[in-house]
């Protein structure tokens, strides 16, 4: 869910443009509004690392690549 | 990017499809690999990722879904205090309409009982705090990506100064259980496929003793189809190679020591304890009760209550399905006297259940 709004350790989080508020009294890092985060039953638990989906997606290409097969 | 639909497209599941195909051929002995979350059990059944694998590699399901491990006894308790006077029952709504020994809090509801469905156990705080009179009892239930929310809930109820707020803890957790179960050599099991939340909170390094000193090859995966896909293929790769480590597939989330914070917050509200999973019996320390500390929130210790003996159906084979040894298919109940609308077994009512998952997406 995408955090659209923080207030102190309560946040606004959004998905398919359903609004929820989630706790970020269990979260282990910062986040800012933009960010997405993992929310479960009302909670924060973990943010996602943007430049990590990024390499895992190019890995996944990369596992069908010509050059992979050759 | 939304995390989403990249982690879907069609291509790169086929891409990975293929992947698996190239690196396990050849290979004789099927692999059998083993998930234990149940929103793994769903996306699987849901994108018919086993239909794309080759004939060498087998996915079983096992116990992934909390409210189906949590046995008869759990339900008939709260069934039990819904019936007291001046007593609200707050739960997920996944607990509604789980049979116990003769009721359900749904059948419960019906009859006059005060029971809420909450979508986070904050909400059951704030009800306890708007209405003083009543006591609310939330219903715990789930692993470690809940078991949290639900600390937290404690901590929050402490601050606030409620005395009516309480937890009815049947939080357990997953590796030790995936340790039992990598012994029984009728499952065979060749490697386990992570939970993707869970591991969130315990982290991935949490699987470093099945990995290293039981041999089992573990890959945090996240439910994504690409995601399942591309984890498979990291579990295939280890196989075929004789290795057995523990691989972050779901990076993107998971970290070695996962989040300290909400481990934190768990140990400071729960410790560990015997837990009886249906369909395993009692698993050694893979509970989680609430410490002394707040027993004050701990509704078995708050008001202990008179439970009758707990009744499990004689034909229904959840326990089986749960331990990764019979497919839904083959329950006799299956589809024929057990669907969703009228369920025999938490596993065809759970939306995490496997019943639920084969009988809406079929093969």
């Amino acid at each position: 869910m995408r955090v659209v709004s923080i207030d102190g350790t309560d946040a606004m989080a959004e998905i398919d443009g359903v609004r929820r508020a989630a706790s970020l009294m269990v979260l282990d890092e910062e986040v800012r509004v933009g960010d997405y985060v993992i929310v479960h039953a009302g909670f924060a638990i973990a943010r996602l690392d943007e430049a990590e989906a990024e390499e895992t997606l190019r890995l996944m290409r990369e596992a069908f690549s010509e050059e992979d097969m050759a | 990017m939304n995390y989403m639909d990249e982690f879907r497209d069609r291509e790169v599941v086929r891409g990975l499809a293929a992947r698996i195909g190239e690196l396990a051929a050849g290979r004789e002995q099927p692999l059998t690999f083993m998930e234990v979350c149940g929103t793994h059990t769903m996306a699987i059944y849901q994108y018919g990722l086993r239909s794309l694998l080759p004939p060498q590699v087998r996915l079983i399901s096992g116990p992934g879904c909390p409210v189906c491990v949590t046995p008869n006894g759990y339900l008939d308790r709260a069934v039990t205090m819904a019936r007291l006077p001046g007593t609200t029952i707050a739960t997920f709504g996944d607990m509604m309409r789980v049979p116990g020994s003769s009721s359900s809090l749904m059948e419960e509801r019906a009859r006059g009982a005060d029971i809420r469905v909450v979508y986070s156990p904050l909400d059951a705080v704030a009800l306890a705090a708007r209405e003083p009179e009543r006591r609310v009892v939330f219903l715990g239930v789930g692993f470690e990506t809940t078991a949290p929310a639900v600390a937290g809930s404690i901590l929050a109820a402490r601050e606030k100064v409620l005395a009516n707020y309480f937890v009815l803890a049947a939080h357990k957790t997953i590796p030790i259980p995936m340790e039992v179960l990598s012994a029984d050599p009728e499952l065979g099991i060749d490697g386990y496929l992570c939970p993707a939340h869970v591991s969130a909170v315990i982290g991935a390094d949490a699987y470093r003793r099945l990995a290293e000193e039981r041999g089992v090859p573990c890959v945090v995966t996240g439910f994504e189809p690409a995601d399942v896909m591309q984890g498979v293929a990291m579990l295939v790769r280890q196989a075929v190679a004789g290795e057995s480590r523990v691989e972050i597939q779901y990076r993107r989330v998971v970290k070695p020591e996962g989040n300290r914070r909400a481990q934190e917050v768990l140990a400071e509200v729960f410790t560990p304890c015997d837990a009886a999973w249906r369909g395993i019996g009692v698993i050694p320390g893979s509970g989680l009760a609430i410490r002394e500390e707040y027993a004050a929130f701990d509704a078995e210790k708050a008001f202990p209550v008179e439970v009758e003996a707990p009744r499990e159906h004689p034909e229904c084979r959840c326990g089986e399905i749960l331990r990764g040894k019979v497919s839904p298919f083959d329950c006799p109940l299956f589809a024929m006297v057990c669907t969703p609308e009228s369920p025999v077994g938490a596993c065809m009512v759970s939306s995490e259940g496997t019943c639920a998952a084969a009988y809406k997406y079929g093969r």
